[in-house]
């Protein structure tokens, strides 16, 4: 592990790098502060860029760096206006926000950013000595075993889905995996579904996708609903400026960072959970075991509020890079797109990452180190003139997220008709959030097709059929976990809704 | 019907409309030699859509009980009215010009022309501002993407350049 360090050192200590992390942090927290774009949709327009890097290591820094500083950048936004960007930060405003009407602005501004700090700190610790351990259990997978881990990680997202929203996130895993298939497949060299349309020759482009799923329909819920992106009293300077935490609130907030930083990295690490669901458990869990008059305090300013949310999003951010760089699974819609990134990049994730690029993987875990020095370093004097960004006008923000959206599809492709697929798709994801439809499955369903694909089919080639499933334990064992996965929830609403209906009955 | 059935229903008919094509017209251009190979390109497709079929239906018609809850962050569909529709289609109506004058007109005029119409249509209406950001950013956009990053953007009008 310490030669894997010391490499990861000698990579990311280099001038380029550095600045990469620097600019990374930089880019993503003031692109992160503006309402509607999310650390998704920020790598998605970063991707061109990176890949224009051209080296590996260097463009997933910049990309890390940008996520760590967009879900800062995010949290940033839902303290000073209660206008969270990303949905990891909502549980931030519960707190945050009355805590700033309170004209502590910076003082829960300082709370989030230490301990955003401490929870992607203490989750790159936790990765370092995790990774690597996954990683080895994982070269014993063949193509079987991995066609049924990304069926796992695919189920898994329907298990996080919450309740009546199973069927909806499996539809969309499965909307996903078909529209992978169109366009030549890497196997089979026929183009498959592109009714005849020499533009879908190549298949859908990601970026266009992920553009279209992501930054589109938020862009166009804030033109529809001009309140969405109001700009609070609470962003003038002068009110910002009282940073200090007493020795107090110190004490307060320590353990719940260190418990909320552990548990939200282990959240970060099952595909499918990822930050979102990590703070807002974060929250609840720390509401709970504090004692009564604390309690009555949560929802009204509490620091505590702030500190648990903001370390377990952090903590867990890091977490779903353990299953990205050591089994090439997904654990987020973030982390989706960085896997396409990679692709991109010709890095294939997965437990040969360690053994034949190891100067990847540690330079990224070194550059989270990096990434949260420089975010505390850069953010704390710069956090009374990091609310003016959100001053600018609604009437020129949207233009300018509707043209980078364009510009992130066009640039990769150099196509118009990307654009036009772009708009389509758009249009359609807005519906599909009009109706309730959880829309990252569909993204992650996208990128793993062809791996998923790919996998079962060299499985069925050396098994000469099927028989793969049976022969080889692992892959039975995993292919159950993902339907008892699939059920499971179903069964646990079930069973509460038939105890609710006896209670009712007099029971 | 609310929307997420109606969505459902033509996820269903997309998912028909894969489904014979994997089913029926696909292997009928595949040479003889792949048939021997246990793995055909339509097998995984047709996996796929089986399953597709089979969570539309139980979408369509309401297996699963829907939480009643509702984000109070998120757009309240039934205040559809209340919401500003026309601008939000303008706005699409102004990508897809976009889209189509992108080559034609250049990058430099067709952005400038994206982001002055989008405020304006957002109902900025300080012509001065407007056309000062919109020539700035269109200019260093394209400096950056072209110049430093190196990606091809095709600055001027189709006749200036001569194609």
């Amino acid at each position: 592990m310490l030669e894997g360090l010391l490499t990861g050192l000698a990579t990311a200590f280099t001038f380029t790098n550095i600045l990469m992390v620097v600019g990374g942090c930089l880019i993503g927290t003031f692109i992160g502060m503006l309402p509607g774009l999310g650390p998704m949709s920020i790598i998605a327009i970063m991707i061109p860029v990176a890949i224009t890097i051209g080296d590996p290591s260097a463009a997933l820094i910049l990309l890390a760096g940008v996520y760590y500083g967009a879900v800062f950048g995010g949290s940033t936004s839902s303290i000073l206006i209660n206008a969270p960007g990303v949905a990891s930060t909502v549980a931030t405003s519960f707190d945050g926000y009355p805590l700033a009407r309170k004209g502590q602005a910076g003082k829960a501004l300082t709370v989030a950013a230490i301990s955003s700090f401490a929870g992607g700190t203490i989750g790159a610790v936790l990765l370092m000595v995790f990774a690597p351990a996954l990683a080895s259990v994982a070269l014993l997978f063949h193509s079987s075993e991995y066609f049924a881990l990304m069926v796992v990680g695919l189920s898994a997202i329907a298990a996080f889905a919450g309740t009546g929203q199973v069927g909806k996130a499996l539809l969309m895993t499965f909307l996903g995996l078909m529209m992978a298939t169109v366009g030549e497949g890497v196997l089979f060299n026929a183009p498959r579904f592109t009714m005849g349309v020499m533009d879908l020759q190549s298949g859908f482009g990601f970026i266009t996708l992920a553009m279209a799923m992501f930054a589109l329909p938020e862009a166009i819920f804030l033109v529809l609903d001009p309140n969405r992106s109001k700009t609070g009293d609470g962003s003038d300077g002068g009110k910002i400026k009282n940073l200090r935490i007493s020795k107090d609130e110190a004490r307060k907030i320590t353990p719940v960072i260190g418990r909320q930083s552990l548990q939200g990295f282990f959240i970060g690490v099952l595909p499918g959970a990822g930050a979102t669901i990590a703070s807002f458990l974060g929250y609840a869990v720390e509401r709970n075991i504090a004692s009564k008059e604390e309690q009555d305090e949560f929802g009204k300013g509490s620091v505590k509020g702030i500190a648990a949310p903001e370390s377990a999003n952090n903590a867990a951010c890091t977490g779903s890079f353990v299953p990205l760089l050591t089994l090439g699974i997904p654990g987020s819609g973030t982390t989706a797109i960085l896997l396409g990134a990679l692709i991109a990049l010709n890095v294939s994730p997965g437990p040969r990452l360690m053994v034949d690029e190891p100067q990847i993987f540690w330079a990224v875990i070194i550059s989270m180190y990096l990434g949260n020095l420089v975010l505390l370093i850069l953010n704390l004097p710069l956090i009374p003139y990091i609310a003016k960004v959100l001053a600018v006008p609604r009437n020129y923000l949207i233009p300018f997220i509707l043209f980078f959206t364009l510009m992130g599809a066009y640039i990769g492709q150099n196509n118009a008709t990307e654009l036009l697929i772009l708009v389509g798709f758009g249009i359609c994801a807005t519906l599909f959030r009009f109706a309730d439809y959880p829309l990252a499955p569909l993204l992650i369903g996208f990128i793993l097709g062809p791996l998923l694909e790919n996998n079962f089919s060299r499985a069925m080639q050396l098994y000469d059929g099927m028989g793969f499933v049976w022969e080889r334990p692992m892959t039975l064992g995993l292919l159950i976990l993902a339907v008892v996965l699939v059920v499971l929830p179903g069964y646990r609403a079930r069973r509460a809704r038939l105890r609710a209906e006896g209670v009712a009955d007099g029971d | 019907m609310a929307l997420d059935r109606w969505l459902a229903l033509v996820i269903l008919l997309i998912c028909l409309a894969y489904g014979y094509a994997a089913f029926f017209t696909m292997d009928a251009l595949l040479p003889p030699i792949m048939k021997r190979s246990p793995i055909w390109p339509s097998s995984f497709p047709k996996v796929l859509v089986i399953g597709a079929i089979l969570l539309s239906l139980s979408v369509l018609l309401g297996l699963e009980k829907s939480p009643e809850k509702k984000d109070a962050t998120d757009i309240n569909l039934s205040r559809l009215r209340e919401y500003k529709v026309g601008q939000a289609i303008l706005l699409l109506a102004l990508m897809v010009a976009y889209a189509l004058l992108l080559r034609p007109l250049g990058f430099l005029a067709s952005t400038f022309l994206f982001l002055t119409v989008g405020s304006f249509i957002l109902g900025e209406r300080r012509y001065g501002v407007m056309i000062l950001v919109a020539a700035i950013a269109a200019g260093t956009v394209w400096y950056l993407v072209d110049v430093v990053l190196g990606i091809f953007l095709s600055p001027f009008p189709i006749f200036m350049t001569g194609g």
